[in-house]
């Protein structure tokens, strides 16, 4: 699946859990820019699995902090 | 060259919760979790600060601590048998009263195989971290015990949680997982922060149409819940769909210890490859003997069961008419969370009841679910219906001192 594809179909998910409408690029961080506590962060993933059919597990989540390696981790995992 | 001035301090990362706590002691509350039970008179009964207390924060459903032929069991086998084991399980930890409690769980269950641990953390952390491995999905509800979360992490599998009892956001997970990977679906019998049950008729079902293994962790609903005490998934009708039940000896059996249950015809294995299970030393041997009792005496519990949910019941319509806000709409086990406004109040109304002289557990982030201080009880069969109603008037006069209700 094509990045600027992906990038634009998480932009829409995340818009509504932007409470704070932070302009986001790439290096923005969940838990620091955005300021998500851990329930919003499982809401957040469930919207984001159940837009893309996939499964983020909770080891893949660790390694993704910042909206950039998100859309890096949801286009691989696409292939 | 190493600089002390620029090397972090490992505690700084709990500096957080220190200044925390001290500013909840600072307005000289009672430390919540430094209690000291100076004397225990009984299954509902404690001194504490010189207070004579009723306990309702103890798991101790069944009230087994204090029976006769309990106590009798750990004398007796303390003079056979001696203090401890000194040795693992698999070396010179296992004795005859090993045997016999795990005999006791398999008859309690009716199953082929038990396997006991020193506690019931360990059992979780080493059932889980063992049989999920590499490659492999767990797939669990989001409020899962610690000592489930903690076997997830030890282990190498990917871990996949969804939210609290929603079956269809575990429908999806489980749809979603790679063909040929194993699978196993961890859950709960009875949520114990606010006392819900799991719907694990349709859960399990939609389980094992994605070929998934079930474990459920019945800690909370041993002895009291389901025709025989063998808890939720029994009396949903869907024990025999289980693949692993985990308990624990703390709570309805009145001692320590963890166990797993199973018919799996390998199961047996686990005992050379469970580290959790390896690497410990076995249970004392009064603490099993005493355990094996207790077990063959909760197989014909009724009348106390039944006494037990009368207590629940009637604590439970007695916090509702008194305007308190509680963790479930039904009494659907032997806890009652009642919730409190914000941590403050929280624990200033414990301090209240404890003041009254009554035990409650306090629990907060991060054991509580949505960030929730819950004002946690648990009822005893041994609970008397005169004690239940004196519980109700310290409540509503706590209640009324600290301006909840």
């Amino acid at each position: 699946m094509d990045r600027a594809d992906t990038s634009a179909r998480i932009a829409a998910v995340i818009e509504p859990f932007n409470k704070k409408a932070v302009a986001l690029t790439d290096d923005s961080t969940f838990a620091g820019d955005l300021e998500w506590d851990s329930l919003t962060v499982m809401d957040f993933v469930a919207a984001i699995e159940d837009e893309f059919d996939i499964i983020i597990s909770m080891n893949q989540q660790a390694e993704i902090e910042t909206y950039g390696q998100l859309i890096d981790a949801v286009t691989k995992i696409k292939g | 060259m190493t600089d002390a001035a620029t090397t972090p301090d490992l505690f700084s990362k709990f500096d957080g919760l220190i200044e925390q706590r001290r500013a909840l002691l600072a307005n000289g509350i009672e430390d919540p979790f430094n209690l000291v039970m100076e004397k225990v008179l009984s299954p509902t009964v404690a001194v504490c600060n010189g207070r004579e207390t009723i306990l309702l924060g103890t798991y101790n459903y069944m009230g087994m601590t204090f029976d006769p032929d309990v106590i009798a069991a750990g004398k007796k086998a303390l003079d056979e048998f001696g203090a401890g084991t000194t040795g693992s399980r698999v070396l010179n930890g296992t004795y005859a009263g090993h045997r016999a409690v795990e005999q006791a769980l398999c008859d309690f269950y009716g199953m082929d195989h038990a396997m006991v641990f020193s506690t019931g953390y360990q059992a979780n952390l080493g059932i889980i971290s063992t049989i999920a491995g590499k490659g492999d999905y767990i797939v669990l509800d989001i409020d899962s015990h610690a000592s489930i979360w903690d076997g997830c992490k030890m282990g190498d599998a990917e871990v996949v949680p969804f939210k609290h009892n929603d079956i269809e956001a575990m429908e999806k997970r489980l749809r979603r997982i790679p063909e040929g990977a194993g699978k196993l679906v961890v859950l709960e019998g009875v949520y114990s922060m606010l006392g819900d049950i799991a719907p694990l008729k349709e859960m399990i079902a939609v389980a094992k149409a994605h070929g998934a293994m079930v474990l459920v962790d019945e800690a909370h609903s041993m002895g009291f819940i389901g025709p025989n005490g063998r808890g939720v998934a029994e009396d949903q009708g869907v024990l025999d769909q289980v693949d692993f039940v985990i308990g624990t000896f703390s709570k309805s059996v009145g001692t320590v210890g963890g166990f797993c249950v199973s018919n799996h015809p390998k199961f047996e294995i686990l005992r050379l490859v469970c580290r959790p299970y390896v690497f410990t030393a076995s249970l004392p041997p009064s603490v099993v003997h005493t355990a094996a009792t207790s077990i063959r005496k909760l197989m014909h519990a009724g009348d106390k069961r039944a006494h037990l949910w009368e207590n629940s019941r009637t604590l439970h319509a007695g916090l509702i008419a008194r305007g308190f806000t509680l963790g479930t709409q039904t009494p659907q086990s032997a806890i009652i969370a009642v919730i409190m406004p914000d941590l403050e109040r929280g624990a200033a109304m414990w301090e209240a009841l404890l003041h009254e002289g009554l035990y409650v557990n306090l629990a907060r982030p991060p054991a509580t679910p949505a960030g929730m201080t819950l004002l946690r009880c648990s009822l005893c069969a041994e609970h008397t219906a005169e004690q239940v109603q004196t519980i109700l008037g310290m409540f509503e006069r706590a209640g009324k001192t600290v301006g909840i209700i």
